[in-house]
């Protein structure tokens, strides 16, 4: 087991370092100099040069970039000066995270409650509608969702603010987009991994016991079906990250992924590569985690 | 336990002329595996409904709607701006007073163009990838795999973003950012099935036959996971579709005055408020494009892949 998760440690601090590389030349190739200001006499654009070190040999800026990141130095700014982007980007973390976990557990719940519904009532009305939802809830992006929601629930029927994250109530709209996709992900796996392990011949066994109903489904079918739930974790995770940048600025909340559109259009390139890697680290950490509680359900996947 | 009947008695039975052709009939015409696939495919509702609604959006995007509307999707005219959808204006017309019906279709064009041409790069970029690791093997194989364990980790969205604050954005070069960054998942797929396929008997066959490693992998092993390649590539489209609308959404992706459905919906999205049609109507062709080949790809699953049927 240790011997695994180390490897799957070193993995993933190989993909950091390609990654932060890629930022690293990435930042290289942007168009345009900093400084390229005029007014600027030779001089002192020079002295500016030196003081950001811009006038090394491009192995020892990178080796520089990177030691920097190792320490998680992201530089500053560019469009609001001498901000570090690090502390721009935790103070905004949580409301993000705020509306991300809200979605995530509301569509857990509502997810579950559809699979478990549709797998019980197979081939029934119940099971066609979860399989329509969960259909139709990958396929509508929120890109689409928002908008659907700010007009009918926001505009029409007045339930909710559109805009803006100053209450709780402010909140519900945009994790209720976020979490369309999780509850049709979580309902379409439950509902196939329940028929499957109905299926199995334990659970006849367990119904052969004199088990009731219930029981043999609380404890034999559900806690075999949930186990491999694990797998979407990094699918969800990838999700909520482009799922923030979309929901944040429909709704207009002041989270990452607000600031990082936002950075996209006012060009500042060092809060778009330092957001590019804390999103990275984020999505890393979930695949680590999902790969080691792998290994802990399925110990044949250690081995391999 | 033999019982004996008098009225039947041996000379009342002949053995009946079978010829060779007629045993052979039994079986019926032999089927092949496309076939048989296509056999299963129909008996599938939903995919054959989501196919038969893919080919008329094709049809409208390329065909039908440029020519069913004398209008143009770029001419603009700020005397027309924000109309409601009418005789002349089947979908309403923009801020600019362009037409949305048009327009629409332009950017379904170009949406599906982006996916085809993403999908396309991603499949050569995989299946290159996926069939020479898997069939050199050894050590070449390890090496390629230990990438591919780090590229698995990098998401692939946020390299699009990146990618495009580089490039200038167009047609080709979304087509590039969305297809450089998704193939990892078809490159494992096609390695798994080149494993399982290069010590199988008919490719000991072949190559005892002196058939060399690129025969191979052209007339045997690649032709043999097709099935794979295409139930992967059909999941593909419809991602790389989100991927352009999602890179038009936040700003990157195609530039006015070209549309995709992506930017349309982001710039009916700025205007819900007051002119909603001009959400709807894009809105309602993206989704509809989602479902069909999320449906169809379900389906071709199933029908090409029967023991991944749950």
């Amino acid at each position: 087991m240790i011997r695994y998760v180390a490897t799957r440690v070193a993995y993933m601090l190989g993909t950091l370092f390609v990654i932060a590389s890629v930022t690293f030349f990435i930042s290289k190739m942007l168009p345009g100099t900093p400084f390229a200001d005029d007014k600027l006499t030779p001089q002192i654009r020079e002295q500016l040069f030196e003081k950001y070190g811009l006038d090394e040999p491009l192995y020892v800026q990178y080796a520089k970039y990177m030691l920097n990141m190792a320490q998680g130095d992201l530089g500053n700014s560019f469009y609001f000066e001498g901000r570090p982007v690090l502390q721009m980007i935790l103070e905004r973390f949580p409301v993000s995270a705020f509306i991300g976990v809200q979605a995530v557990i509301f569509g857990l719940v509502v997810g579950l409650v559809l699979g478990i519904i549709a797998a019980l009532r197979h081939n029934t009305v119940w099971d066609t509608l979860a399989v329509v939802v969960a259909v139709v809830g990958v396929s509508v992006p929120t890109f689409v969702l928002g908008p659907i929601l700010q007009y009918w629930l926001g505009l029409k029927l007045g339930l909710f603010p559109i805009a803006f994250f100053e209450s709780w109530h402010h909140s519900v709209l945009p994790s209720l987009a976020l979490s369309v996709f999780v509850i049709s992900t979580v309902a379409r796996f439950i509902r196939t991994e329940m028929l499957e392990v109905m299926g199995q011949d334990y659970v006849t066994l367990a119904r052969a016991k004199g088990l009731s109903g219930l029981a043999v489904i609380l404890r034999h079918v559900l806690r075999n079906s949930l186990i491999p739930l694990v797998t979407v974790l990094a699918p969800l995770t990838i999700y909520l990250v482009t799922g923030t940048l979309i929901v944040e600025q429909i709704f207009a909340v002041p989270g990452i992924g607000e600031q990082f559109v936002t950075s996209v259009f006012v060009s500042d390139y060092s809060m778009i590569l330092g957001t590019t890697m804390f999103f990275s680290v984020f999505f890393i950490l979930a695949l680590l985690i999902q790969d080691i509680l792998y290994g802990v359900i399925d110990p044949r996947i250690r081995v391999h | 336990m033999e019982t004996q009947r008098r009225d039947l008695t041996p000379d009342l039975f002949g053995s009946l002329e079978v010829g060779e052709q007629e045993t052979e009939r039994i079986a019926g015409p032999p089927v092949g595996f496309w076939k048989d696939s296509w056999i299963r495919l129909r008996k599938n509702r939903g995919a054959l409904i989501s196919l038969a609604v893919v080919v008329i959006l094709f049809a409208m995007a390329f065909v039908v709607g440029p020519l069913s509307s004398s209008q143009s999707p770029y001419t603009q005219d700020l005397a027309r701006r924000y109309t409601e959808p009418s005789v002349n204006f089947w979908f309403g017309t923009d801020e600019f007073g362009r037409d949305m019906w048009t327009r629409v279709w332009a950017g379904t064009r170009v949406s599906l163009y982006i996916a085809f041409l993403a999908a396309l790069l991603d499949m050569f970029l995989g299946v290159t990838f996926g069939a020479v690791s898997g069939f050199l093997g050894g050590r070449v194989d390890d090496v390629m795999q230990r990438l591919i364990e780090i590229l698995n980790g990098v998401p692939y969205l946020v390299v699009a973003i990146l990618a495009m604050v580089i490039f200038d954005p167009g047609i080709i070069t979304i087509s590039i950012a969305i297809g450089i960054t998704g193939w990892v998942y078809m490159a494992r797929i096609v390695r798994g099935r080149m494993m399982q396929l290069k010590d199988q008997e008919f490719a000991l066959a072949s190559r005892s036959l002196g058939a060399s490693g690129s025969r191979l992998v052209w007339k045997h092993l690649l032709p043999n996971s097709l099935g794979p390649i295409i139930i992967n590539l059909m999941f593909t489209i419809p991602s790389a579709i989100f991927a352009e609308a999602f890179l038009s959404f936040i700003g990157l992706g195609i530039q006015v005055p070209e549309a995709s459905l992506g930017s349309l919906i982001s710039d009916g999205a700025s205007q819900l408020r007051f002119y909603p049609f001009l959400l709807w109507f894009p809105s309602a062709i993206f989704c509809l494009i989602m479902i069909c080949f999320n449906l169809l790809g379900d389906g071709l699953r199933d029908a090409l892949d029967p023991k991944m049927r749950n």
